[in-house]
């Protein structure tokens, strides 16, 4: 079982509590974008088997939407942290080399 | 290959047995072949199999990381039906399900095809006008359903209780042509007829790279050396993002964990499949007398081929208003696959950026009852190169262009 510590309200809490919100860090694209980079944007996720990025909601709890960097082959979570930023924080990102040494990167 | 039939079992039961030989043969890799297709699933030993025979391409290797049917062939609850509102999965899923009648004759060996019959529960008055329309749809593309009343499907599933305060039985959509199949069966009797057409199936043998020359597809990398390829193709569901992701593109795909369930085996008491999807359970009695139950998806992205609990308990919780004595049932195996699923909850038959490297994904959670068209109609795209009436419209070029199949709206949930 899935195990996240909510970042705004600091309570730790079962995956019941939370509820998934798919990949994070999209670069959203709207109308007069190219069709290639608005259909990547609607439909091509990254799909990571190893270190993910994604956005989880404390739906039974404070409500506030937030980040999780987790491995989706272990469910190893390296991390959660707000919501309010384009790209993970790099003690984070620390933390995954020194587990994943061999990761590709972020992006 | 030696023919099954009554007279073998009879000289078999003479001679203790020693003669039946090999199902299929264990071969070593030759250095290349005109077709490769990874994944020795059920969607990729079907493609192989229609390729050899509709088609005489017979110089072929199916390349499996495990062991042959042991990925979502072997973990799904074997349902098959065809009652889909969209006339493309509708004829996709209808060309599966008639192959199914008759695949035990053609194949020579036993799949255990039961057209039981399979209905589709409305429990809310949204569900009945939907599949009221669903019925409708079906009698103009040629498949057999009938919407049925709650009392017509207490006499089908006595075991039911249709009169339930939260979620009662308002009617169904009855499929009595569809029904259940042994899925492992399903992956032995193709990989039987493809060995016996001379196709290597070869197991334990991971690809970990595709080649590519000027934007063509020349061959796969594996851990059992490298294999050239004239064409190429990928069948392998949960980790078609993986394989996409070895030959240069993205797809409109995402892995996530589906499980399913089966009780302790109990006398014969259900002879039908049951579907309750406003509440996420189904439900049908195996051979063996164990109930097979399975629910939805996990909402994340996962690659562990094992679900969350939370998941189980709520499809039991919900099909035990429907099902009262499945309360007192105990629970014997859980398991989990991982599902490719698409945005619009339909497959994708399909050419790629790749030249000649071709892609069967995005089955989702629904993928055994197709297996049989599935093949048809990827070995009739691979043989020409572009696709025929029957995967036309699952190309991926859909998502570009916003023409989606979309059953994810049609079906309410999981199919």
């Amino acid at each position: 079982m899935l195990m996240l510590e909510c970042p705004c309200c600091g309570v730790k809490g079962e995956e019941t509590e939370f509820t998934p919100g798919g990949e994070a860090h999209l670069k959203r694209h709207g109308p007069g974008a190219p069709d290639d980079d608005f259909e990547g944007y609607l439909f091509r996720r990254k799909n990571p088997a190893g270190v993910h990025f994604e956005r989880w909601r404390h739906a039974n709890g404070c409500g506030k939407w937030f980040h999780v960097a987790r491995c989706t082959v272990t469910l190893e979570v390296f991390g959660t942290y707000p919501a309010q930023t384009t790209s993970p924080p790099a003690d984070i990102l620390r933390r995954i080399r020194k587990k994943r040494p061999d990761w590709e990167g972020w992006r | 290959m030696r023919r099954y039939s009554v007279f073998a079992i009879a000289r078999e039961a003479l001679r203790h047995h020693q003669g039946w030989g090999r199902a299929w043969r264990a071969p070593e890799p030759k250095s290349r072949y005109d077709v490769i297709i990874v994944g020795a699933g059920g969607h990729g030993l079907a493609t192989a199999y229609y390729l050899g025979k509709n088609h005489g391409i017979r110089n072929v290797a199916i390349l499996e990381k495990g062991w042959l049917g042991g990925g979502n062939t072997g973990r799904n609850t074997t349902i098959i039906r065809s009652n889909y509102l969209q006339d493309p999965s509708a004829a996709l899923y209808e060309k599966a399900r008639s192959l199914y009648e008759s695949l035990s004759q053609e194949l020579n060996y036993n799949i255990m095809f039961s057209p039981r019959g399979v209905m589709m529960l409305a429990q809310t008055e949204h569900e009945v006008r939907g599949y009221r329309r669903t019925a409708r749809a079906n009698a103009l593309q040629g498949v057999e359903t009938e919407f049925i009343g709650p009392q017509r499907v207490k006499e089908l599933c006595p075991i039911m209780n249709v009169s339930g305060p939260r979620y009662p039985v308002l009617g169904a959509l009855w499929q009595p042509r569809g029904g259940t199949a042994r899925h492992d069966a399903v992956a032995w009797g193709y990989a039987r007829a493809c060995s016996d057409m001379g196709m290597d199936i070869v197991q334990k043998c991971e690809v970990t790279g595709i080649r590519t020359e000027r934007g063509r597809v020349a061959g796969v990398e594996t851990t059992q050396g490298a294999i050239d390829c004239d064409k190429l193709a990928i069948a392998v569901a949960g980790h078609s993002g993986r394989l996409a992701d070895m030959a240069g593109f993205r797809l409109p795909i995402e892995s996530v964990a589906l499980q399913a369930l089966v009780s302790e085996p109990i006398k014969p008491c259900m002879d039908v499949v049951v579907m309750a999807n406003t509440v996420h359970g189904y439900m049908s009695q195996s051979d063996k007398g164990e109930m097979v139950i399975g629910g939805g998806t996990d909402g994340f992205n996962n690659y562990t081929q094992r679900g969350s609990f939370h998941h189980i308990e709520e499809t039991v919780r919900a099909l035990i208003e429907t099902f009262p004595m499945i309360s007192r049932l105990r629970m014997l195996r859980q398991w989990g696959g991982i599902v490719d699923v698409t945005g619009d909850r339909s497959p994708i038959i399909t050419t790629t950026p790749v030249q000649n490297l071709f892609m069967n994904a995005g089955w989702g959670t629904g993928g055994f009852k197709a297996i049989p068209g599935s093949g048809w109609a990827m070995a009739e795209l691979m043989a020409k190169g572009e696709p025929g009436p029957l995967a036309a419209a699952f190309g991926l070029d859909r998502f570009a262009e916003g023409r989606f199949i979309d059953e994810s709206v049609a079906a309410g949930v999981a199919h």
